[in-house]
């Protein structure tokens, strides 16, 4: 081995040292900036649960900061007892169910049936669907048509203006030409419908991507809060986005609920367990933010898959 | 009468299917647009519209020729352009939001870092504000660890201000939606042919190198699409957002075109003929951006993405 080598070896060696020390230094910084930005996501979902559990003179001033403190469940029992809540809850419930089942029945049938090259003017009445997605008439115009339909202080007025969504619609067509045609030539040969086709062969086989859909639709119809700020005037058909922003918004609306807690159980509660303005924001916020939590971790694959099909089409 | 063929039967047939489906698209869709002649028109509700309340392009007008119309249009189109302009300026953020989190070696980590920061993306704006209440409202933890540490004397008002409002809007817009913009991204670089990156290695290229020229040139293709679409929606930040945020102390530097058309309506029905017309005017703008950067795009990458 001659000096030559000798250095070059050398000079590799250092430049290797380099590296390393620079790689070392941007993962440190890597793992730093990402557990505080992972902190600052998660950390207002666990500060609004350990409040709701506290001592609520504690909360009050937000002194309630790493761990709960004088775990208690009152602020729940308290809410429970709130009259509109049940109401509010209620609706919120059935819009997210009847909603979800009929956008994604529609996404499927609409997606399958425009795959249909037999139809009369296939094509126009497709691109008339996805045209909606960019016309926008405005408020005034909408919230009119909204009420000449009968569709202000009025149920169905969360869900037939949400039912039919292009985007979904586009991504089950998309789904559906990828399905070997044999298998509905098979059917259609053994005389089976249209309808019986799409019953009984494509929606078995297109389950996967209405999975995603449905996932998208329950969040998107459970988190909805336009809707009911626009059209819904009666307090039966408040949904618990809008009852919560009330209680955020309007501090007399929830006056009144808590001089009505108190005076009622004024003997018994102690400072720590009487419902404050506070106490009941955070464990309502805890009621409304609880099943999306329960939800996610289940069903953040299809989450994903969801995006990554909207990425391929855009 | 002629008889039809079984094969035309079943193209009408199968139109009848989706028939239903296309009257509500109509109703819902198509139908508010008539709404439009509104702003054309003397309209005070209940009364209904006819000839005698025609004001043509009076509303318009107004727009421009009433002084505080004016200035409150620039006010709100000044909110508007600068909010959707940080957005803007930070578009890319998501996408090294991306990059260094797919340098994390710890797979458990990088997962557990993924689904965290995808999570506020599937809340509603109200519990945002709900959460930026509890934690920044004068009683807030924020105060009050600031307190205790002897840095402030009084509580900030975070929420009643209008300070840095605009930037503090992109904060919280980026808190909810960052993790989930990076995922778009992050499917992008797992598409890079792993034998570039190793033969970059073997000439001895370093992590940032590699970074600078291999990863992040392969994913400018989805960030030019994601910066057409951010141009396509300047105009529509939506009213969600701004609305929940909105009190007395912020409301001339938060309120937004959207929420300003909302604002109108709600200030009194006489309101309802110049909120449309502002509305007309956005839809408009808003259309002609759409098929300016549908055209960018089919220049710059060979397709659109309407």
């Amino acid at each position: 081995m001659d000096k030559t080598a000798m250095s070059k070896q050398d000079l590799q060696m250092r430049k290797k040292i380099k590296t390393s020390v620079s790689d070392r230094i941007i993962d440190i910084i890597t793992y730093i900036v990402y557990s505080l930005f992972a902190f600052v996501c998660i950390y207002p979902f666990y500060y609004i649960i350990i409040n709701s559990i506290s001592a609520n003179n504690l909360s009050e001033r937000g002194k309630i900061i790493f761990w709960p403190q004088e775990i208690h469940f009152t602020n729940y029992e308290n809410v429970i007892k709130i009259p509109g809540l049940w109401d509010a809850a209620r609706t919120s419930i059935l819009r997210t169910v009847i909603g979800t089942v009929l956008t994604v029945m529609i996404a499927a049938f609409l997606g399958y049936m425009f795959t249909r090259q037999t139809m009369w003017h296939r094509k126009l009445w497709y691109r008339m669907v996805t045209v909606t997605m960019y016309i926008n008439a405005g408020l005034i115009p909408w919230f009119l048509t909204m009420k000449l339909l009968g569709m202000t202080n009025n149920f169905w007025g969360y869900i037939f203006p949400m039912i039919i969504q292009p985007f979904y619609i586009v991504l089950c067509k998309t789904y559906c030409e990828s399905v070997p045609p044999a298998l509905q030539d098979a059917a259609e040969i053994d005389g089976a419908g249209t309808l019986r086709v799409f019953w009984s062969i494509m929606l078995p086989v297109i389950k996967p991507i209405l999975a995603t859909i449905a996932v998208f639709a329950a969040v998107n119809q459970w988190n909805a809060f336009q809707d009911t700020l626009l059209l819904m005037t009666k307090k039966e058909l408040y949904t618990l986005q809008y009852v919560l922003f009330q209680y955020i918004n309007q501090a007399s609306s929830l006056k009144a609920l808590v001089s009505n807690n108190t005076s009622s159980s004024a003997m018994m509660a102690s400072l720590a367990h009487a419902a404050t303005a506070t106490s009941i924001r955070m464990t309502v916020t805890v009621v409304v933010v609880f099943p999306i939590m329960c939800v996610y971790p289940f069903f953040q694959k299809f989450f994903t898959k969801g995006i990554m099909i909207g990425a391929v089409k855009g | 009468m002629q008889r039809l063929s079984p094969k035309q039967k079943r193209s009408f047939l199968e139109f009848g299917y989706i028939l239903p489906f296309l009257i509500i698209v109509l109703l819902f869709s198509y139908f508010p647009l008539y709404g439009w002649v509104y702003a054309f028109h003397d309209y005070k509700p209940p009364f209904p519209i006819g000839a005698d309340t025609f004001v043509g392009f009076k509303w318009f007008e107004t727009i421009v020729n009433n002084p505080t119309r004016l200035k409150g249009v620039i006010r709100v189109l000044r909110n508007t352009f600068a909010m959707s302009g940080i957005s803007l300026l930070f578009s890319w953020f998501p996408m090294v939001f991306a990059v260094f989190l797919n340098e994390i070696k710890c797979k458990p980590f990088r997962k557990f870092t993924q689904t965290v920061t995808t999570l506020p993306n599937f809340i509603s704006w109200v519990l945002v504000y709900a959460f930026a209440f509890t934690l920044f409202g004068t009683n807030g933890a924020v105060n009050s660890v600031l307190k205790d540490l002897g840095w402030i004397e009084k509580s900030i008002p975070f929420l009643q201000s209008s300070d840095h409002i605009w930037f503090k809007m992109w904060l919280w817009l980026t808190w909810k939606n960052a993790g989930w913009a990076a995922i778009m991204y992050l499917a992008a670089i797992s598409g890079i042919d792993d034998q570039m990156i190793e033969a970059a290695k073997v000439d001895g290229a370093t992590r940032m190198q590699i970074i600078w020229h291999i990863t992040i040139p392969s994913l400018l293709p989805t960030y030019f699409v994601i910066v057409m679409l951010n141009l396509a929606n300047f105009l529509s930040n939506g009213m969600e957002q701004y609305y929940v945020f909105q009190n007395a102390f912020n409301k001339d530097y938060i309120e937004v075109l959207d929420l300003y058309v909302y604002n109108l309506s709600t200030s009194g029905t006489g309101m309802y003929p110049l909120s449309t017309a502002i509305s007309i005017l956005k839809s408009v703008v808003s259309v002609a951006l759409l098929f300016m950067t549908n055209t960018v795009s089919k220049l710059v990458r060979g397709e659109g993405f309407i």
